[in-house]
């Protein structure tokens, strides 16, 4: 379950995945509306996390 | 603009700024609840321990998110481009970070009493030769960490047409005043005005200014048009030799930004280990609002702005777009901004050295009541200290320091958070790593000419590298070996220091 955090590290480390300018979205060149679009997600991740982990502490 | 006071603005400007003040001499008696401990570190130092989830939120972004970031991240992406937007997965990463280890160190806090991260180290290591390199660390890493914030209020005065060092000196009198009467309930406070007037001014900011220059694809548009003309490692997708240093400069910050004081003081501080996981859920809103704060710096392009210092940009943006009272708000908003990670600042280094220096070497029997007035009277210091460094100091050593402190922070992750999982690495084999990092960082530092990347050649090839992420795998790498030459029996029992 953890291990679904590792997910935004894949994701915006491996930085050719997404150095380039198209598709882009209202405006935004791909290298950014990609970033945005990971703060959410990264934000929903943590949450997942948190509701499904045993409280143990 | 220079040398013409912008009255409207300026009047804007005091009255927030006395409305803060106002609220800073008030909360001292904010939030104390039940269980008031009196004249005690944890009520001054901690705020008693009992900040909820929202407190939690607006402290530790108010904190978190400096007003150096918002003079600077978008002064940056001003000058390269696509670079300067590292911040944005530095600032996403730290969450997942955040989520895993703080809960797990705030409960060890707690349950010892812990005020500072030596104080966890030498609770878990019973040394005090580590104990005090982490202290030492956070010290240091701090000082030029809150002159940089007077930069940034320098910044904002100077756009108001206010010349001279006075106005910047008031500024942190006051400062001082109320963080030494209230401790860390006023930057608490004064952190939910402070982080609905940012809100404010960027919201306002993203909407209106690509509406008078033409919506976003002509944002992006000018800055390539910009960059293609300036030519170099600017542009608005990474060049090639960028990539490593972008990916390890996001990854290395992220691990370094809860290890200094100001942002471990707001995690202590939490009521209980759920607001901690909240917050990690929650706080990423900050993070929205830096990117688009970083776009501010494409905004200047289509703007068809000129300054002269890429640290004018946001400034100027407002100056030349709002109208005064709108702008006045605006750096109102920046120079508050400013106050909140200067007081937690100066209280987490307060904390450290009393805790840390004064405790186990001026007088081991001093009771909660004195420790709380050692501290009141060091943050006092630690605040004169970083004025005198930006009076005295050129701006740019200021800055190389600040890269530096990173470095140097980044070297206390083994010590504080490896024996949360193992303790299998002893104090002396921690000891060892961490000398190491700091020495090999600071040195490759100043080799380089105070840059924060390091370009190694292997085989030929080039590979850039976050150099405190360098130094930091040889803190490691330091550590395990001299952990196996000592090979220390069964480990010693914890000790705590309540």
């Amino acid at each position: 379950m953890r291990l679904l955090l590792l997910l935004p590290f894949v994701g915006l480390l491996i930085v050719p995945l997404f150095n380039s300018e198209s598709p882009e979205i209202a405006g935004f060149p791909f290298f950014y509306w990609y970033m945005f679009a990971w703060v959410p997600l990264t934000s929903l991740l943590i949450w997942f996390v948190n509701r499904n982990q045993r409280s143990e502490d | 603009m220079p040398g013409n006071i912008n009255w409207t603005a300026l009047s804007v400007f005091i009255f927030f700024f006395a409305l803060v003040t106002v609220i800073g001499f008030l909360a001292s008696r904010w939030q104390r609840g039940g269980a008031h401990k009196g004249a005690h570190l944890d009520e001054w130092g901690l705020g008693g321990r009992n900040f909820g989830t929202w407190i939690t939120w607006f402290l530790v972004g108010g904190d978190f998110y400096t007003a150096y970031t918002v003079i600077a991240v978008p002064a940056l992406v001003y000058a390269v481009g696509a670079y300067g937007f590292f911040a944005l997965p530095y600032t996403i990463l730290v969450y997942p970070i955040v989520f895993m280890i703080m809960p797990k160190l705030w409960g060890e806090a707690k349950r010892h009493g812990h005020v500072t991260a030596a104080d966890v180290v030498y609770g878990r290591y019973g040394s005090r030769p580590l104990e005090s390199a982490i202290a030492l660390t956070g010290i240091v890493a701090t000082m030029p960490y809150i002159a940089l914030q007077l930069v940034g209020m320098e910044v904002v005065i100077k756009a108001l047409g206010l010349t001279g060092e006075l106005p910047l000196a008031a500024a942190f009198v006051i400062l001082a005043l109320y963080t030494y009467t209230a401790g860390l309930r006023a930057p608490a406070l004064i952190a939910f005005v402070k982080d609905l007037m940012i809100y404010i001014v960027v919201i306002v900011a993203v909407v209106v200014v690509p509406m008078r220059v033409g919506g976003y694809a002509n944002v992006f548009s000018s800055a390539r048009d910009a960059f293609a003309l300036k030519g170099g490692a600017t542009g608005l997708t990474l060049h090639p030799g960028q990539l490593l240093p972008f990916a390890t400069l996001a990854l290395g910050s992220a691990m370094a930004a809860f290890m200094y004081p100001h942002t471990l003081t707001g995690i202590f501080a939490a009521k209980d280990a759920s607001t901690i996981r909240k917050n990690a859920i929650f706080l990423p809103a900050y993070t929205v609002l830096l990117g688009l704060i970083a776009l501010l710096g494409y905004m200047a392009y289509a703007a068809k702005l000129a300054v002269k210092s890429n640290n004018d940009v946001v400034p100027a943006l407002f100056n030349a777009l709002f109208p005064s009272w709108f702008a006045g708000f605006a750096f109102s908003a920046v120079a508050i901004g400013a106050l909140v990670p200067a007081a937690v600042m100066s209280i987490g280094a307060a904390n450290l050295f009393t805790r840390n220096f004064w405790k186990p070497y001026v007088n081991a029997k001093v009771t909660p009541a004195q420790e709380e007035k050692v501290a009141k009277l060091a943050s006092l210091a630690v605040k004169v200290g970083a004025l005198l460094c930006i009076l005295l100091m050129p701006t740019k050593f200021a800055l190389d320091l600040q890269l530096l402190g990173g470095v140097w922070i980044l070297q206390t992750f083994p010590a504080l958070v490896f024996g949360l999982y193992s303790r299998r690495l002893r104090a002396p084999a921690l000891f060892a790593g961490w000398l190491a990092g700091i020495a090999f960082g600071t040195w490759t530092a100043f080799a380089d000419g105070v840059k924060p990347v390091h370009s190694l050649i292997v085989n030929g090839d080039k590979f850039t590298i976050y150099t405190g992420l360098l130094a930091l795998a040889l803190n490691f790498v330091v550590a395990v070996v001299v952990q196996a030459l000592l090979r220390t029996p069964a480990p010693v029992p914890a000790r705590s220091r309540a």
